[in-house]
């Protein structure tokens, strides 16, 4: 197991992030932050906070992409669904999606075809706390605290007090997770 | 990522789901809320499913509701009714079952106005079955969609007094009513004249009352049941009016009430039989509430029962 960040440097990163976020897009109230389940939510909610903290009046939104997995059909036990809750007009937004890792990248395609029943977003942009290798499909980002050079049997594993207790990002091998 | 533990291929009564079944399928339902309050209702994750809604009994509500749910999944919905069937044409239920299965649908929901037909279509077909009403035996989503009402003003029903007013005997609604909201804490009474009680409805840990006044005192929620005309062939009261003199809740008897009682009804109502119209549309009615509940209800139940078939075969 190596450790990528600790808890006391989640705070620069979710500032690292704020600020290119705010780069993509300078005016505040064009930017809707859209935290995917289960751990986009808590860090797109860290987001919030900062941008809040500096006076600036950001939209906050949650989604959950399992009614638009591509792999529904196949035989298994349904996911469980979480809170969809986007109460906001999504319409001319710059839409911030804010996931903890980018892998596949079949979570980013299902999460926009979410989004664009809801609505025509100004543009729809990707903001992962991680990436590693492994795309599946033409989809990327730069805005990511971590690049990661995995083996496909690696693991990222991203906490957040929120959801896990505590605050940490590591890389765990095969055997390990 | 979570996944479902609803371990059934069928839903065929509440009798046989746990109460984490139905905690699990009431969890779902509430997030297809926000579908249906959408602009553009429809999601994508039933694409390539095909639900035959199987009505041998007319159904208006139901068949609308399970029609609409299937449709904003985006599975393919055929409905089937008896009336311009080949079983007007002398064809057995199960031939006829066989005959659907063998183009392949994913999930067949079922009206019959026999007790056990979706059970008998469970046991022969590949296919999930959902009983959408068997004789007076069970109509589990109803129960679901009356439960998820309650919730939603109430939170809980745990340790809530539910009374049920009216036919008890000929109905389905009761029964699944009785099996879901004792599963979830509440405790449950039937009030009706004793010629529309079954005779062991005590065995099923329910109070029994044959005065409305006496019935309605303690309850928190009421559930009144329709007077099923066409199911009834001998009439158990002389008189609808005499019925709704002594059975129906109107503006004097309500007064006797808890002050933040839920008056609730199945649909259709015999407006001035067993509710008066001021009753059905004044502020302790949640029928509407029902109605909007049931679609969110039956797309969950189609969405966790969607590949199960393949599961369990």
């Amino acid at each position: 197991m190596r450790q990528l960040l600790k808890a006391e440097e989640f705070p620069d990163s979710v500032k690292k992030l704020a600020d290119m976020i705010q780069e993509e897009e300078p005016n505040a109230d064009d930017i809707a932050l859209v935290g995917i389940h289960t751990r986009g939510v808590p860090l797109a909610d860290r987001l919030y906070q900062h941008f809040t903290q500096n006076k600036k009046n950001v939209h906050i939104g949650t989604l959950d992409i399992n009614l638009y997995r591509d792999d529904l059909s196949e035989a298994g036990d349904k996911p469980i669904l979480k809170e969809t809750k986007i109460d906001f007009g999504i319409t001319g937004k710059t839409i911030f999606l804010v996931d903890d890792v980018l892998y596949t990248g079949r979570t980013v395609r299902a999460a926009m075809d979410a989004i664009f029943d809801l609505g025509r977003p100004k543009r729809v942009l990707l903001v992962v706390m991680a990436k590693r290798p492994g795309r599946e499909l033409p989809i990327d980002t730069s805005m990511t605290v971590l690049d990661v050079p995995t083996a496909p049997t690696d693991n990222i594993k991203v906490k957040f007090v929120e959801t896990d207790g505590k605050d940490d990002v590591t890389v765990l091998e095969k055997g390990e997770y | 990522m979570g996944s479902s533990g609803l371990n059934q291929k069928d839903i065929l009564g509440i009798e046989d789901l746990e109460r984490s079944d139905i905690e699990l399928i009431l969890q779902t339902a509430r997030q297809f809320e926000e579908v249906n309050k959408r602009a553009i209702k429809k999601v994508p994750t039933l694409r390539g499913k095909t639900v035959i809604n199987l009505f041998f009994e007319n159904s208006t509500r139901t068949r609308t509701s399970f029609e609409i749910a299937g449709k904003r999944l985006s599975a393919d919905v055929i409905n089937i009714s008896a009336s311009g069937s080949s079983l007007s044409k002398g064809e057995s239920l199960l031939d006829m079952a066989k005959n659907i299965e063998a183009m392949n649908p994913d999930i067949i929901v079922c009206r019959h106005s026999s007790a056990g037909a979706s059970h008998i279509l469970s046991r022969y077909l590949k296919a999930s079955v959902i009983n959408a009403g068997d004789g007076a035996h069970e109509h589990p989503s109803q129960a679901l969609l009356d439960l998820m009402t309650v919730l939603k003003h109430r939170g809980s029903v745990e340790g809530l007094n539910v009374a049920i007013v009216g036919d008890i005997s000929h109905s389905r609604v009761a029964r699944s009513n009785i099996y879901c909201l004792q599963k979830m804490g509440a405790s449950v009474s039937v009030v009706g004249p004793a010629s529309m009680m079954p005779r062991d409805i005590a065995k099923l840990g329910v109070k029994v009352h044959h005065r409305l006044n006496e019935g309605l005192k303690e309850a928190d929620i009421v559930m009144m049941l329709r007077i099923q005309r066409e199911r009834i062939v001998q009439s158990p009261f002389p008189s609808l009016r005499e019925y709704a003199r002594h059975y129906g809740i109107n503006h004097e008897n309500i007064n006797a009430l808890k002050k933040d009682v839920l008056i609730m009804h199945p649909g259709p109502v015999n407006r001035g039989v067993e509710i008066d119209p001021e009753i059905a549309d004044g502020p302790y009615s949640v029928i509407l509430d029902q109605v909007t509940n049931g679609v969110s209800v039956r797309m969950a139940l189609l969405y966790l029962l969607s590949g199960a078939n393949s599961l369990s075969l």
